[in-house]
Protein backbone atom coordinates (compact mmCIF):
# COMPACT_ATOMS: atom_id res chain seq x y z
CA UNK A 1 0.00 0.00 0.00
CA UNK A 2 1.23 3.79 -0.76
CA UNK A 3 1.48 5.71 2.05
CA UNK A 4 2.98 10.04 1.74
CA UNK A 5 5.59 10.94 3.56
CA UNK A 6 3.03 12.66 6.41
CA UNK A 7 2.05 8.69 6.82
CA UNK A 8 4.10 8.82 10.83
CA UNK A 9 2.42 12.31 11.44
CA UNK A 10 -1.18 11.27 10.76
CA UNK A 11 -0.07 8.27 12.95
CA UNK A 12 0.86 10.38 15.67
CA UNK A 13 -1.89 12.16 15.59
CA UNK A 14 -4.41 9.19 16.47
CA UNK A 15 -5.55 8.95 12.73
CA UNK A 16 -7.97 5.82 11.69
CA UNK A 17 -6.86 4.67 7.86
CA UNK A 18 -8.61 3.83 5.24
CA UNK A 19 -7.78 2.11 1.90
CA UNK A 20 -7.98 4.91 -0.64
CA UNK A 21 -7.36 3.56 -4.27
CA UNK A 22 -4.03 1.65 -2.70
CA UNK A 23 -3.04 4.40 -0.68
CA UNK A 24 -3.26 4.60 3.17
CA UNK A 25 -4.76 8.11 4.08
CA UNK A 26 -6.29 8.97 7.20
CA UNK A 27 -10.10 9.15 7.45
CA UNK A 28 -10.30 10.81 10.55
CA UNK A 29 -8.31 11.56 13.68
CA UNK A 30 -11.05 10.62 15.80
CA UNK A 31 -14.09 12.69 14.83
CA UNK A 32 -14.92 13.62 11.13
CA UNK A 33 -18.26 15.60 12.17
CA UNK A 34 -16.05 17.84 14.22
CA UNK A 35 -12.83 18.10 11.87
CA UNK A 36 -15.97 19.07 9.22
CA UNK A 37 -17.52 21.88 11.20
CA UNK A 38 -13.92 23.05 12.01
CA UNK A 39 -13.58 23.59 8.13
CA UNK A 40 -16.76 25.42 8.08
CA UNK A 41 -16.29 27.20 10.90
CA UNK A 42 -12.41 28.20 11.05
CA UNK A 43 -9.77 26.23 9.31
CA UNK A 44 -8.38 22.77 9.29
CA UNK A 45 -5.55 21.20 7.11
CA UNK A 46 -5.57 18.26 4.60
CA UNK A 47 -2.92 15.91 3.57
CA UNK A 48 -4.09 14.90 0.06
CA UNK A 49 -0.12 13.53 -1.67
CA UNK A 50 -2.17 11.03 -3.03
CA UNK A 51 -3.37 13.23 -6.07
CA UNK A 52 -1.32 13.38 -9.17
CA UNK A 53 0.26 16.18 -10.52
CA UNK A 54 1.22 16.45 -14.31
CA UNK A 55 3.08 19.57 -15.59
CA UNK A 56 3.36 20.23 -19.33
CA UNK A 57 6.51 22.17 -20.99
CA UNK A 58 6.62 23.47 -24.83
CA UNK A 59 5.75 25.49 -27.66
CA UNK A 60 2.63 23.96 -28.02
CA UNK A 61 1.82 23.40 -24.39
CA UNK A 62 -1.65 25.77 -24.62
CA UNK A 63 -2.71 24.30 -27.89
CA UNK A 64 -2.13 20.83 -26.62
CA UNK A 65 -4.85 21.99 -22.92
CA UNK A 66 -7.29 23.73 -25.64
CA UNK A 67 -7.50 20.27 -27.71
CA UNK A 68 -7.74 18.03 -24.51
CA UNK A 69 -9.89 19.86 -22.03
CA UNK A 70 -13.82 20.72 -22.56
CA UNK A 71 -13.10 23.85 -20.71
CA UNK A 72 -11.06 26.37 -22.69
CA UNK A 73 -7.87 27.98 -20.90
CA UNK A 74 -7.45 30.73 -23.13
CA UNK A 75 -10.16 32.38 -20.74
CA UNK A 76 -7.83 32.56 -17.88
CA UNK A 77 -4.58 34.58 -17.64
CA UNK A 78 -0.85 33.56 -16.35
CA UNK A 79 -1.55 32.48 -12.94
CA UNK A 80 -4.87 31.88 -13.15
CA UNK A 81 -6.41 27.61 -12.53
CA UNK A 82 -9.76 26.60 -14.34
CA UNK A 83 -11.44 23.50 -13.38
CA UNK A 84 -12.02 21.17 -15.96
CA UNK A 85 -12.73 17.54 -17.35
CA UNK A 86 -11.13 15.22 -20.15
CA UNK A 87 -13.30 12.69 -21.81
CA UNK A 88 -12.87 9.94 -24.53
CA UNK A 89 -13.76 10.67 -28.15
CA UNK A 90 -17.86 9.76 -27.06
CA UNK A 91 -18.16 12.28 -24.05
CA UNK A 92 -17.52 9.95 -21.42
CA UNK A 93 -15.47 11.30 -18.28
CA UNK A 94 -12.29 10.28 -17.56
CA UNK A 95 -11.81 12.56 -14.66
CA UNK A 96 -12.13 16.38 -13.61
CA UNK A 97 -8.97 17.93 -12.74
CA UNK A 98 -7.97 21.36 -12.11
CA UNK A 99 -5.49 23.14 -15.01
CA UNK A 100 -2.73 25.73 -13.48
CA UNK A 101 -1.46 27.98 -16.28
CA UNK A 102 1.99 29.67 -15.61
CA UNK A 103 2.41 30.60 -19.28
CA UNK A 104 1.47 29.44 -22.88
CA UNK A 105 4.12 27.15 -23.07
CA UNK A 106 3.92 25.78 -19.44
CA UNK A 107 0.56 24.31 -17.25
CA UNK A 108 0.21 22.06 -14.38
CA UNK A 109 -2.79 19.61 -14.30
CA UNK A 110 -3.74 18.42 -10.81
CA UNK A 111 -6.29 15.29 -11.29
CA UNK A 112 -7.61 12.01 -8.45
CA UNK A 113 -5.68 9.53 -7.07
CA UNK A 114 -7.71 6.68 -8.87
CA UNK A 115 -7.71 7.41 -12.21
CA UNK A 116 -3.69 7.48 -12.56
CA UNK A 117 -3.56 5.05 -15.93
CA UNK A 118 -6.30 6.31 -17.37
CA UNK A 119 -5.50 10.03 -17.05
CA UNK A 120 -1.58 9.24 -17.97
CA UNK A 121 -2.67 7.26 -21.21
CA UNK A 122 -4.94 9.82 -21.97
CA UNK A 123 -1.99 12.72 -22.14
CA UNK A 124 0.39 10.03 -23.44
CA UNK A 125 -1.99 8.93 -26.40
CA UNK A 126 -2.99 12.77 -27.51
CA UNK A 127 0.58 14.58 -26.73
CA UNK A 128 2.19 13.29 -29.79
CA UNK A 129 0.31 15.61 -32.15
CA UNK A 130 2.07 18.46 -29.90
CA UNK A 131 5.30 20.07 -30.11
CA UNK A 132 4.73 19.40 -26.31
CA UNK A 133 6.52 17.31 -23.38
CA UNK A 134 4.66 16.27 -19.74
CA UNK A 135 5.97 14.50 -16.75
CA UNK A 136 4.31 13.11 -13.77
CA UNK A 137 5.60 14.22 -10.40
CA UNK A 138 5.27 11.83 -8.01
CA UNK A 139 7.54 13.13 -5.46
CA UNK A 140 5.98 15.89 -4.56
CA UNK A 141 3.19 16.28 -2.11
CA UNK A 142 -0.07 18.61 -1.55
CA UNK A 143 -1.87 19.93 1.52
CA UNK A 144 -4.94 21.75 1.50
CA UNK A 145 -5.98 24.78 3.88
CA UNK A 146 -9.25 25.29 3.94
CA UNK A 147 -11.97 27.73 5.53
CA UNK A 148 -12.99 31.11 6.52
CA UNK A 149 -9.65 31.43 8.62
CA UNK A 150 -7.26 29.86 6.14
CA UNK A 151 -6.33 32.73 4.44
CA UNK A 152 -4.84 34.12 7.88
CA UNK A 153 -3.76 30.74 9.05
CA UNK A 154 -1.38 30.78 5.78
CA UNK A 155 0.27 34.08 6.15
CA UNK A 156 1.14 33.73 9.74
CA UNK A 157 2.70 30.37 9.22
CA UNK A 158 4.29 31.38 5.44
CA UNK A 159 5.09 34.83 6.48
CA UNK A 160 3.94 36.13 3.19
CA UNK A 161 0.67 38.11 2.10
CA UNK A 162 -1.94 36.38 0.11
CA UNK A 163 -4.96 38.87 -0.50
CA UNK A 164 -3.78 39.56 -4.01
CA UNK A 165 -4.47 35.83 -4.92
CA UNK A 166 -8.07 35.19 -5.96
CA UNK A 167 -9.84 32.13 -6.32
CA UNK A 168 -8.42 29.86 -8.55
CA UNK A 169 -4.96 31.76 -9.11
CA UNK A 170 -1.68 31.10 -7.88
CA UNK A 171 1.64 31.86 -6.92
CA UNK A 172 5.28 29.94 -6.25
CA UNK A 173 6.57 31.21 -3.49
CA UNK A 174 10.28 29.57 -1.71
CA UNK A 175 10.17 26.26 -3.88
CA UNK A 176 5.90 26.34 -2.69
CA UNK A 177 3.13 26.32 -5.32
CA UNK A 178 0.42 27.91 -3.67
CA UNK A 179 -3.06 28.24 -5.31
CA UNK A 180 -6.60 29.54 -4.02
CA UNK A 181 -8.38 26.11 -4.93
CA UNK A 182 -9.73 23.63 -2.93
CA UNK A 183 -13.20 21.01 -2.88
CA UNK A 184 -14.78 22.27 0.65
CA UNK A 185 -16.65 25.02 -0.73
CA UNK A 186 -14.87 27.13 1.64
CA UNK A 187 -11.99 29.99 1.29
CA UNK A 188 -9.04 27.96 1.11
CA UNK A 189 -5.37 27.15 -0.44
CA UNK A 190 -3.82 24.28 -1.86
CA UNK A 191 0.02 23.88 -1.46
CA UNK A 192 2.16 21.62 -3.54
CA UNK A 193 6.01 21.30 -2.61
CA UNK A 194 8.93 19.07 -1.74
CA UNK A 195 7.62 16.33 1.15
CA UNK A 196 10.11 18.69 3.54
CA UNK A 197 8.66 21.81 2.96
CA UNK A 198 5.67 20.49 3.07
CA UNK A 199 6.31 18.37 6.57
CA UNK A 200 7.25 22.13 8.21
CA UNK A 201 4.22 23.54 6.78
CA UNK A 202 2.24 20.84 8.41
CA UNK A 203 3.95 20.78 11.99
CA UNK A 204 3.35 24.52 12.15
CA UNK A 205 -0.35 23.80 11.01
CA UNK A 206 -0.61 21.39 14.12
CA UNK A 207 1.83 23.44 16.61
CA UNK A 208 -0.73 26.15 16.03
CA UNK A 209 -3.89 24.42 16.73
CA UNK A 210 -4.97 23.72 13.11
CA UNK A 211 -6.52 20.44 12.95
CA UNK A 212 -5.91 17.99 10.92
CA UNK A 213 -8.89 16.82 8.67
CA UNK A 214 -9.08 13.20 7.42
CA UNK A 215 -10.94 11.80 3.80
CA UNK A 216 -13.90 11.40 5.68
CA UNK A 217 -14.44 15.09 5.94
CA UNK A 218 -13.24 16.23 2.31
CA UNK A 219 -16.39 13.70 1.40
CA UNK A 220 -18.85 14.85 3.31
CA UNK A 221 -17.68 18.89 2.68
CA UNK A 222 -17.40 18.38 -1.00
CA UNK A 223 -21.36 16.77 -1.20
CA UNK A 224 -22.50 19.93 0.84
CA UNK A 225 -20.31 22.19 -1.65
CA UNK A 226 -22.29 20.23 -4.46
CA UNK A 227 -19.36 19.49 -5.45
CA UNK A 228 -18.86 15.48 -7.67
CA UNK A 229 -16.50 13.05 -7.03
CA UNK A 230 -15.22 10.58 -10.05
CA UNK A 231 -16.12 7.10 -9.74
CA UNK A 232 -19.33 7.73 -7.96
CA UNK A 233 -21.18 11.04 -9.30
CA UNK A 234 -19.29 10.44 -12.58
CA UNK A 235 -17.43 7.49 -14.33
CA UNK A 236 -16.58 7.13 -18.30
CA UNK A 237 -20.50 6.59 -18.60
CA UNK A 238 -21.63 9.86 -18.02
CA UNK A 239 -21.13 12.74 -20.03
CA UNK A 240 -20.34 16.28 -18.30
CA UNK A 241 -24.23 17.19 -19.56
CA UNK A 242 -25.84 14.83 -17.34
CA UNK A 243 -23.24 15.64 -14.51
CA UNK A 244 -24.05 19.79 -13.45
CA UNK A 245 -20.63 20.51 -15.56
CA UNK A 246 -22.34 21.73 -18.93
CA UNK A 247 -20.32 24.87 -18.08
CA UNK A 248 -17.02 22.90 -18.01
CA UNK A 249 -17.42 22.43 -21.49
CA UNK A 250 -16.63 25.72 -23.45
CA UNK A 251 -18.15 25.98 -27.03
CA UNK A 252 -17.50 29.91 -27.22
CA UNK A 253 -14.62 29.55 -29.47
CA UNK A 254 -15.94 28.22 -32.74
CA UNK A 255 -12.64 27.34 -34.12
CA UNK A 256 -11.30 25.38 -31.16
CA UNK A 257 -11.33 21.88 -32.01
CA UNK A 258 -11.17 19.49 -28.69
CA UNK A 259 -11.96 16.13 -28.22
CA UNK A 260 -15.38 14.66 -28.50
CA UNK A 261 -16.37 18.31 -29.65
CA UNK A 262 -19.23 16.68 -32.11
CA UNK A 263 -20.45 14.36 -29.90
CA UNK A 264 -20.66 17.14 -26.91
CA UNK A 265 -22.88 19.23 -29.11
CA UNK A 266 -25.01 16.17 -29.99
CA UNK A 267 -25.57 15.30 -26.06
CA UNK A 268 -26.34 18.80 -25.41
CA UNK A 269 -29.06 19.06 -27.42
CA UNK A 270 -30.56 15.39 -26.22
CA UNK A 271 -29.70 15.07 -22.71
CA UNK A 272 -32.30 14.17 -20.52
CA UNK A 273 -31.12 13.62 -17.18
CA UNK A 274 -29.64 15.85 -14.67
CA UNK A 275 -27.34 15.80 -11.79
CA UNK A 276 -28.79 17.32 -8.81
CA UNK A 277 -29.19 17.94 -5.28
CA UNK A 278 -31.37 15.62 -2.68
CA UNK A 279 -32.60 16.94 1.20
CA UNK A 280 -34.41 13.82 2.99
CA UNK A 281 -37.10 15.16 4.53
CA UNK A 282 -37.61 12.47 7.28
CA UNK A 283 -35.44 10.48 9.49
CA UNK A 284 -32.71 8.51 7.72
CA UNK A 285 -29.49 8.62 5.49
CA UNK A 286 -29.39 8.89 1.65
CA UNK A 287 -26.95 6.52 0.42
CA UNK A 288 -25.71 6.35 -3.15
CA UNK A 289 -27.15 3.32 -5.23
CA UNK A 290 -31.00 4.62 -3.73
CA UNK A 291 -33.18 5.01 -6.37
CA UNK A 292 -35.55 8.10 -6.54
CA UNK A 293 -39.03 7.85 -7.53
CA UNK A 294 -42.05 9.91 -9.33
CA UNK A 295 -45.09 8.83 -10.96
CA UNK A 296 -43.63 6.32 -13.44
CA UNK A 297 -39.64 8.15 -13.47
CA UNK A 298 -36.94 6.98 -11.77
CA UNK A 299 -33.45 8.25 -10.43
CA UNK A 300 -30.64 7.10 -8.26
CA UNK A 301 -28.64 8.56 -5.73
CA UNK A 302 -24.99 9.29 -6.86
CA UNK A 303 -23.29 10.32 -3.50
CA UNK A 304 -25.72 10.07 0.29
CA UNK A 305 -24.49 11.09 3.82
CA UNK A 306 -25.72 12.83 6.43
CA UNK A 307 -24.73 16.62 6.82
CA UNK A 308 -22.90 17.49 9.81
CA UNK A 309 -23.32 21.21 9.10
CA UNK A 310 -26.92 21.27 8.14
CA UNK A 311 -27.78 18.12 10.47
CA UNK A 312 -29.91 16.42 7.94
CA UNK A 313 -29.14 13.79 5.17
CA UNK A 314 -28.14 15.33 1.45
CA UNK A 315 -26.63 13.50 -1.36
CA UNK A 316 -26.30 14.12 -5.21
CA UNK A 317 -28.84 12.44 -7.42
CA UNK A 318 -29.11 11.88 -11.21
CA UNK A 319 -32.75 12.52 -12.30
CA UNK A 320 -35.09 12.67 -15.42
CA UNK A 321 -34.45 16.25 -16.13
CA UNK A 322 -38.54 16.84 -15.74
CA UNK A 323 -38.34 15.47 -12.44
CA UNK A 324 -38.80 18.57 -10.05
CA UNK A 325 -39.32 19.47 -6.67
CA UNK A 326 -40.06 16.44 -4.83
CA UNK A 327 -40.29 12.88 -5.05
CA UNK A 328 -39.49 9.89 -2.83
CA UNK A 329 -36.64 7.74 -2.33
CA UNK A 330 -36.58 4.28 -1.73
CA UNK A 331 -34.37 3.03 1.38
CA UNK A 332 -35.11 -0.31 3.07
CA UNK A 333 -38.48 -0.89 0.89
CA UNK A 334 -39.86 2.44 2.47
CA UNK A 335 -40.52 5.53 -0.03
CA UNK A 336 -39.37 8.72 2.07
CA UNK A 337 -39.86 12.11 0.64
CA UNK A 338 -36.91 14.20 -0.85
CA UNK A 339 -36.62 17.80 -1.68
CA UNK A 340 -35.13 18.28 -5.18
CA UNK A 341 -32.59 20.79 -5.19
CA UNK A 342 -29.70 22.87 -6.92
CA UNK A 343 -26.33 22.32 -5.70
CA UNK A 344 -24.41 23.79 -3.85
CA UNK A 345 -26.06 23.27 -0.58
CA UNK A 346 -23.53 25.34 1.23
CA UNK A 347 -21.17 28.21 0.07
CA UNK A 348 -18.55 29.82 2.38
CA UNK A 349 -20.58 29.12 5.16
CA UNK A 350 -24.29 29.65 4.32
CA UNK A 351 -26.67 27.35 3.72
CA UNK A 352 -28.16 27.95 0.19
CA UNK A 353 -31.43 26.44 0.24
CA UNK B 1 -11.91 2.96 24.76
CA UNK B 2 -14.68 1.06 26.74
CA UNK B 3 -14.08 -2.23 28.58
CA UNK B 4 -16.05 -5.12 27.20
CA UNK B 5 -18.20 -6.11 30.31
CA UNK B 6 -17.58 -9.41 31.70
CA UNK B 7 -21.44 -10.20 31.85
CA UNK B 8 -22.56 -10.02 28.42
CA UNK B 9 -22.59 -12.30 25.38
CA UNK B 10 -21.39 -12.03 22.00
CA UNK B 11 -22.22 -12.59 18.40
CA UNK B 12 -19.42 -12.31 15.77
CA UNK B 13 -21.72 -9.88 14.06
CA UNK B 14 -20.22 -7.44 17.25
CA UNK B 15 -23.81 -7.64 19.14
CA UNK B 16 -24.06 -7.74 22.20
CA UNK B 17 -26.91 -9.23 24.30
CA UNK B 18 -27.45 -8.86 28.10
CA UNK B 19 -29.73 -11.32 29.75
CA UNK B 20 -31.82 -10.98 33.23
CA UNK B 21 -34.11 -13.53 33.65
CA UNK B 22 -36.20 -14.49 30.34
CA UNK B 23 -35.42 -10.04 29.41
CA UNK B 24 -32.30 -9.94 26.70
CA UNK B 25 -31.07 -6.26 26.28
CA UNK B 26 -29.45 -6.22 23.00
CA UNK B 27 -26.89 -3.79 21.76
CA UNK B 28 -23.60 -3.20 19.61
CA UNK B 29 -20.01 -3.87 20.68
CA UNK B 30 -18.06 -1.37 21.77
CA UNK B 31 -15.72 -2.53 18.61
CA UNK B 32 -18.39 -2.35 16.25
CA UNK B 33 -19.32 1.50 17.07
CA UNK B 34 -15.57 2.06 16.64
CA UNK B 35 -15.24 0.65 13.30
CA UNK B 36 -18.67 2.77 12.22
CA UNK B 37 -17.61 5.74 13.61
CA UNK B 38 -19.85 8.59 14.30
CA UNK B 39 -23.29 7.36 14.46
CA UNK B 40 -25.97 9.44 13.47
CA UNK B 41 -29.29 7.78 12.67
CA UNK B 42 -31.08 4.77 14.23
CA UNK B 43 -33.66 2.78 12.97
CA UNK B 44 -35.38 0.80 15.95
CA UNK B 45 -38.18 -1.93 15.76
CA UNK B 46 -41.34 -1.53 16.81
CA UNK B 47 -42.32 -2.80 20.01
CA UNK B 48 -44.06 -6.18 19.68
CA UNK B 49 -42.23 -7.34 16.28
CA UNK B 50 -41.31 -10.46 16.82
CA UNK B 51 -38.30 -12.06 16.18
CA UNK B 52 -36.24 -15.11 15.05
CA UNK B 53 -33.03 -15.59 16.03
CA UNK B 54 -30.93 -14.09 12.75
CA UNK B 55 -33.15 -11.43 11.85
CA UNK B 56 -32.62 -8.08 10.87
CA UNK B 57 -34.18 -6.23 13.94
CA UNK B 58 -32.47 -2.58 14.06
CA UNK B 59 -30.44 -0.34 11.46
CA UNK B 60 -27.41 1.48 12.84
CA UNK B 61 -26.23 4.88 10.24
CA UNK B 62 -23.14 6.74 10.67
CA UNK B 63 -21.09 9.18 8.85
CA UNK B 64 -19.87 6.41 6.77
CA UNK B 65 -22.22 3.80 6.66
CA UNK B 66 -25.77 1.85 7.35
CA UNK B 67 -25.00 -1.40 9.20
CA UNK B 68 -27.67 -3.63 10.37
CA UNK B 69 -28.21 -5.00 13.82
CA UNK B 70 -29.27 -8.74 13.76
CA UNK B 71 -31.38 -10.63 16.92
CA UNK B 72 -29.38 -12.99 17.97
CA UNK B 73 -31.98 -14.72 19.90
CA UNK B 74 -35.59 -15.63 18.93
CA UNK B 75 -38.50 -13.58 21.00
CA UNK B 76 -40.93 -10.47 21.21
CA UNK B 77 -39.36 -6.53 21.32
CA UNK B 78 -40.88 -5.43 24.73
CA UNK B 79 -39.28 -2.27 24.93
CA UNK B 80 -36.66 -0.12 22.67
CA UNK B 81 -34.66 2.73 23.51
CA UNK B 82 -36.30 5.95 22.07
CA UNK B 83 -33.47 8.41 23.83
CA UNK B 84 -31.49 7.25 20.32
CA UNK B 85 -33.94 8.71 18.15
CA UNK B 86 -32.49 12.32 19.75
CA UNK B 87 -29.43 11.03 20.86
CA UNK B 88 -27.92 8.23 18.51
CA UNK B 89 -24.09 9.42 19.56
CA UNK B 90 -24.78 7.42 23.06
CA UNK B 91 -24.34 4.68 20.31
CA UNK B 92 -20.61 5.58 20.57
CA UNK B 93 -20.24 7.00 24.29
CA UNK B 94 -21.98 4.65 25.79
CA UNK B 95 -21.98 1.58 23.40
CA UNK B 96 -22.69 -1.34 26.83
CA UNK B 97 -24.97 0.89 29.12
CA UNK B 98 -27.20 4.13 27.43
CA UNK B 99 -26.62 3.10 23.68
CA UNK B 100 -28.65 0.06 24.14
CA UNK B 101 -31.04 -0.46 21.49
CA UNK B 102 -34.13 -3.14 21.94
CA UNK B 103 -35.33 -5.36 24.84
CA UNK B 104 -36.54 -8.54 23.87
CA UNK B 105 -38.90 -11.23 25.94
CA UNK B 106 -37.54 -14.78 25.38
CA UNK B 107 -39.14 -18.15 26.17
CA UNK B 108 -37.66 -20.70 28.47
CA UNK B 109 -36.84 -22.96 25.47
CA UNK B 110 -35.33 -19.87 23.20
CA UNK B 111 -32.92 -19.05 25.95
CA UNK B 112 -31.15 -22.24 25.77
CA UNK B 113 -29.71 -21.02 22.51
CA UNK B 114 -27.93 -17.90 24.32
CA UNK B 115 -24.97 -20.94 25.36
CA UNK B 116 -23.79 -21.06 22.03
CA UNK B 117 -22.62 -17.46 22.03
CA UNK B 118 -18.97 -16.03 22.68
CA UNK B 119 -18.28 -14.97 26.02
CA UNK B 120 -16.60 -11.57 26.25
CA UNK B 121 -13.15 -12.97 27.10
CA UNK B 122 -13.75 -14.90 23.66
CA UNK B 123 -15.01 -12.02 21.83
CA UNK B 124 -11.62 -10.19 23.13
CA UNK B 125 -9.67 -13.36 21.41
CA UNK B 126 -11.44 -12.89 18.24
CA UNK B 127 -10.88 -9.16 17.89
CA UNK B 128 -7.36 -9.99 18.65
CA UNK B 129 -7.63 -12.42 16.43
CA UNK B 130 -8.17 -10.25 13.47
CA UNK B 131 -6.34 -7.38 14.27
Amino acid sequence: MNRTFLYESHLGLGSKFVNFSGWEMPIHYGSQINEHNCVRNSAGIFDVSHMNIFDFFGVEAKEFMRYVLTNDVNKIDDGSALYSVITNNEGGIIDDLIVYKFNNEKFRVVSNCSTFDDVNNFFESNIIKFDCKFIHNPSLGILAIQGPESKIALENILEIELSNYKSFSFTERNKLFISRTGYTGEDGFEVIGEPEELQNIWDLCISKSIPPIGLGARDTLRVEAGMNLNGTDMTIKNNPFESNLGWVVDFSDDKRDFIAKENLTEIKNTNKVKLVGVLLNEKGVLRSGQKIIKDDFEGEVTSGTFSPYMKKSIGLARIPMDMNRNANVLIRNKLLNVKILSIPFIRKGKIMI
Amino acid sequence: MNETPSDLKFLDSHEWIKVDDNTVIVGISDHAQNELGEVVFVELPAIGDEFISGDEAAVVESVKAASEVYTPISGEVIEVNDTLEENPELVNTSPYEEGWFFKLEVSDENLGSIDSLMTAEEYSSMLDGNS
